[in-house]
């Protein structure tokens, strides 16, 4: 995460740095330090060192999940299979840890798998039929979720986490520092190299830019929307993971709630919902900030439903700050 | 001008192949139902169709616009809260709580019109932003599921009409094609909204009013998404604010778009299909009953024949000549 682009930017220089940090991202950072100063009038603990890690270990789940929906978004596409790609990762890797001592072993990748296995089956609808991927995924949701209503009802599986999957989400490992955050910072990590340093990177920007120019010169644009949405799946799923490891049990809701603000964080970092632009630092920012959000709310004692409505209210209004299309757009 | 016809056929294959599937299934249906079709298995098979039928023509709206909304469901959610808190009492309160729910509805609509075309947002972001207010709202009216609905009106929309043993809701559907649907095909506004889905840059460059024509497609959706809202209560006899309901309908209404042959491009199909769509979706559902199928199954077949509707998409690939012409 942050330390990545800190690299990208020291070896890019003072222009490396402007072209990393937009108006967007400078808001969204903006909009984090505001929060703070909110909260810290609620209660003076909002700006201890304990509850900002907390926090951001909490952000830590979002993080790994809205890191895939990002390099979805870049392509100008959209991934809606995330709430049950999450379920699916998270009931899939508890599944596992009841089959024994090897599936103990295996129950991360395994669920991570499964959900690179439905990330896939979006790719191929997305990349070879040609289809929206707004319908691809919400098909794919829907099937995932009768496969685990299946798996659930039929089989009654383990739902219970294995202890390595407890050990990344609630574990603390050097100086206290939450090992979600570190799971988050190297998948960010990975993230930034591969959208900047890599041929994949390039090639779903020109994508998410002009499919068609991106194709015409030659890119791999099949495999590489193909690779997109496995990455996306896959990240979901672990996010899944992290989730069960985190509440020790996996169940088949967990993943609704992550949908909306997985997509809020990245447009809220900058990223044009229509492709093609956005970075990693942006997403980082709008992650943290939905997350701050979500936490001030609580602890202002505010009822479930102006959680709703304040949630809704604010992402649309700094979306029409900092976020609005072209006049005529084509 | 008995020669076009071959062109009109052409215009309206998605909506026909749509009526010739549904009635296909409705025939199996009903073969294989043990009590076989009697005005109550009628009234409830259709009951559960209209109430779908609406939303996927509130979806429709939007979508011939390549918009999409994704906030229909909550604002059905929304419309059943209000409703079965205030379209209670004597007939005179009835109707002016029903008039408030259908404004309800078209606020609703006009406020993801108002964000869409002057605040310059993507439409998916703002109605899902949109959604969560709206559903903030009706778990402010409902924090617990309850309240009551006038029960005669009740009565009217969902029981059989008098006289005849066909279902009143069939009739509600067929005044709103009538009222909403044909009118706005026809106008002005609604041939611009057909321009807008097809190209916005062409329409724009030939005059066409393109903030009037999405602007309307919005406020029509809303209404409609109100009044399946409203008709909800009339079947349930209460209101609850449930995230699940609202996000079901929002995706089963865009599967009736697509099963009913409306473009999720935009600018070709037609609600009429997508009524026939919607009716299919249901239809496919209940088959499974009529079959004693575990019920632990339906929700990986209704995903399976959703994958099956949403791949008949790429039919398309068969007809395009020059590869290119699959990056837009």
């Amino acid at each position: 995460m942050a330390d990545g682009e800190a690299a990208v930017s020291a070896r890019g220089g003072l222009a490396g740095w402007r072209r990393h940090v937009d108006p967007a991202t400078l808001s969204a950072f903006g909009c984090i330090v505001v929060l703070l100063l909110v909260g810290s009038v609620y209660s003076r603990s909002f700006l201890s060192p304990e509850y900002l890690l907390q926090q951001l270990k909490v952000a830590s789940f979002l993080g790994v999940i809205a890191t895939g929906m990002m390099i979805v978004i870049l392509l100008g596409q959209i991934d809606l299979s995330v709430p049950w790609v999450v379920a699916v990762g998270g009931m899939m890797a508890t599944a596992a840890t009841g089959w024994g001592p090897l599936g103990v072993a295996l129950a991360i990748p395994i669920g991570i798998a499964c959900g690179v296995g439905l990330g896939l089956v979006n790719g191929l609808g997305v990349a070879f039929l040609r289809l929206p991927s707004m319908v691809v995924t919400l098909a794919v949701n829907a099937v995932a979720q009768g496969l685990m209503v299946v798996h659930t009802g039929g089989f009654s599986p383990q739902d219970a986490s294995s202890p390595a999957m407890r050990f990344i989400a609630t574990g603390h490992s050097v100086l206290g520092i939450p090992n979600a955050l570190l799971v988050w910072a190297a998948v960010g990590a990975a993230a930034v190299f591969l959208l900047t340093r890599t041929t994949f990177g390039r090639t779903v920007y020109a994508i998410g830019n002009r499919e068609r120019a991106a194709y015409l010169s030659g890119a791999r644009t099949r495999t590489v929307v193909m690779a997109a949405f496995a990455l996306s799946g896959g990240l979901a799923a672990f996010g899944g993971v992290l989730l069960a490891g985190y509440a020790s049990k996996a169940a088949q809701a967990m993943g609704d709630p992550y949908l909306l603000p997985a997509i809020a964080a990245v447009v809220l970092g900058g990223t044009s919902i229509l492709g093609g632009r956005g970075s990693y630092l942006g997403t980082v920012a709008g992650v943290i900030l939905i997350t701050l959000l979500q936490s001030i709310l609580s602890v202002m004692q505010m009822e479930e439903f102006g959680r709703h409505v304040i949630y809704g209210v604010v992402i649309v209004a700094m979306l029409l700050v900092y976020g609005r299309g072209p006049r005529h757009s084509d | 001008m008995n020669s076009d016809w071959p062109y009109r056929l052409r215009e309206h294959r998605g909506t026909l192949l749509a009526l010739l599937a549904f009635v296909a299934m409705f025939a199996i249906y009903v073969a294989n139902h043990p009590v076989g079709l009697n005005a109550n298995v009628a009234t409830t098979a259709a009951n559960k169709g209209v109430l779908l039928a609406i939303v996927a023509m509130a979806q429709t709206l939007v979508v011939l616009t390549s918009g999409i909304d994704l906030s229909v469901g909550m604002v059905m959610v929304l419309a059943n809260c209000l409703a079965s808190a205030i379209v209670v009492g004597s007939p005179a309160a009835t109707a002016l709580g029903t008039l408030a729910v259908l404004g309800t509805g078209l606020l609703c609509g006009a406020i993801n019109g108002a964000i869409v075309i002057y605040g310059r947002l993507q439409p998916i972001v703002t109605t899902i932003a949109t959604g969560a207010v709206f559903y903030g709202a009706a778990l402010a009216l409902r924090r617990v599921p309850g309240g009551d609905v006038n029960a005669s009106l009740a009565e009217a929309l969902t029981g059989q009409l008098p006289g005849i043993s066909v279902p009143a809701s069939l009739l509600l559907l067929v005044v709103l094609v009538l009222v909403v649907w044909l009118p706005f095909r026809h106008s002005a506004t609604g041939r611009a909204a057909y321009a807008v889905g097809s190209s916005e840059l062409a329409a724009y460059m030939s005059g066409v009013p393109i903030r009037r024509a999405k602007f309307v497609a919005y406020l029509l959706s809303g209404l409609l998404a109100s009044i399946a809202g409203l008709f909800l209560t009339c079947v349930t006899y209460s209101g609850e604010a449930s995230a699940a309901n609202g996000n079901t309908y929002t995706l089963y209404s865009i599967a009736a778009v697509v099963l009913g042959g409306v473009s999720l491009f935009g600018g070709s199909g037609s609600a009429i299909g997508a009524i026939f769509g919607a009716l299919m979706f249901r239809t496919i559902g209940d088959l499974l009953f009529v079959f004693n199928l575990d019920p632990l199954w339906q929700p990986l077949f209704q995903g399976v024949v959703l994958a099956a509707a949403v791949c008949l998409g790429a039919v398309r690939l068969l007809r395009v000549r020059n590869r290119l012409d699959l990056y837009g």
